[in-house]
């Protein structure tokens, strides 16, 4: 699935986009698969409560299902307005 | 209804105008503007602002949709830019038309509260200093609540 990021989060893991393969079944699965892969992404997902998560370009919960989902995105809480 | 998400300026007083104009049972229009301001110490050279494009539209369209279902509403309107923006620069503007006044000013708090918190925009702040992604602020959660 492609996996997003934005504003400092993808500054800390230095991509904006990238394709996971992964068996991961909620996005918390997730987190703790990427945290495993490089010291940059356990940076960037040190702290959950700093992230917020949409699941295909919808906002949700950590432990939401990735079943079907195409486009999972970690960002800071926005700062629109 | 209008949404739009853009880099460019936009016109706000055509916009207003053209807003307003149009309607016969729409007794109250309010229109509100965010402006880039250099409030942290007077060294702010610009505000960039990254958003979600694929996320972002849908975000304000329901947001707007449920301004509308909340309260008695002829047209919405929402505009919202990204990119590089210098002090002074109008980012975004919100415009409501309603039969009354209460409801137009509700829903253009309502949409600014939601605008902050739930649409897919960061911004960072460009100082002599360096760089730094603006926080979000737990009032701007709260301000959720009361609606």
């Amino acid at each position: 699935m492609d996996v997003l990021y934005f504003a400092w989060v993808r500054e800390r893991i230095g991509v904006p986009k990238e394709v996971v393969e992964t068996q991961a079944k909620t996005v918390t699965d997730l987190v703790e698969e990427l945290r495993g892969r490089e010291e940059r992404y356990a940076a960037a997902f040190a702290d959950l409560s700093a992230l917020r998560v949409a699941v295909d370009q919808e906002l949700t919960e950590f432990d939401a299902s990735l079943e079907g989902a195409r486009e999972v995105a970690f960002f800071p809480p926005m700062t629109g307005g | 209804m209008k949404i739009a998400v853009q880099s460019e300026p936009f016109d706000l007083g055509a916009e207003a105008s053209a807003f307003a104009s149009g309607h016969r049972d729409m007794g109250a229009i309010v229109t509100f503007t965010g402006v880039v301001r250099d409030l942290a110490r007077g060294d702010l050279d610009r505000m960039v602002i990254e958003h979600y494009p694929g996320m972002t539209l849908k975000a304000l369209e329901k947001i707007a949709n449920e301004a509308r279902e909340r309260w008695s509403l002829g047209d919405v309107l929402v505009i919202h830019r990204y990119g590089d923006l210098a002090p002074g620069e109008m980012i975004m503007m919100v415009a409501t038309a309603s039969p009354h006044r209460k409801d137009a000013f509700e829903a253009a708090e309502f949409l600014m509260d939601y605008l902050k918190s739930r649409a897919p925009f960061w911004k960072k702040e460009i100082t002599s200093d360096g760089a730094d992604w603006v926080a979000a602020k737990d009032e701007d959660e709260d301000a959720l609540n009361r609606w």
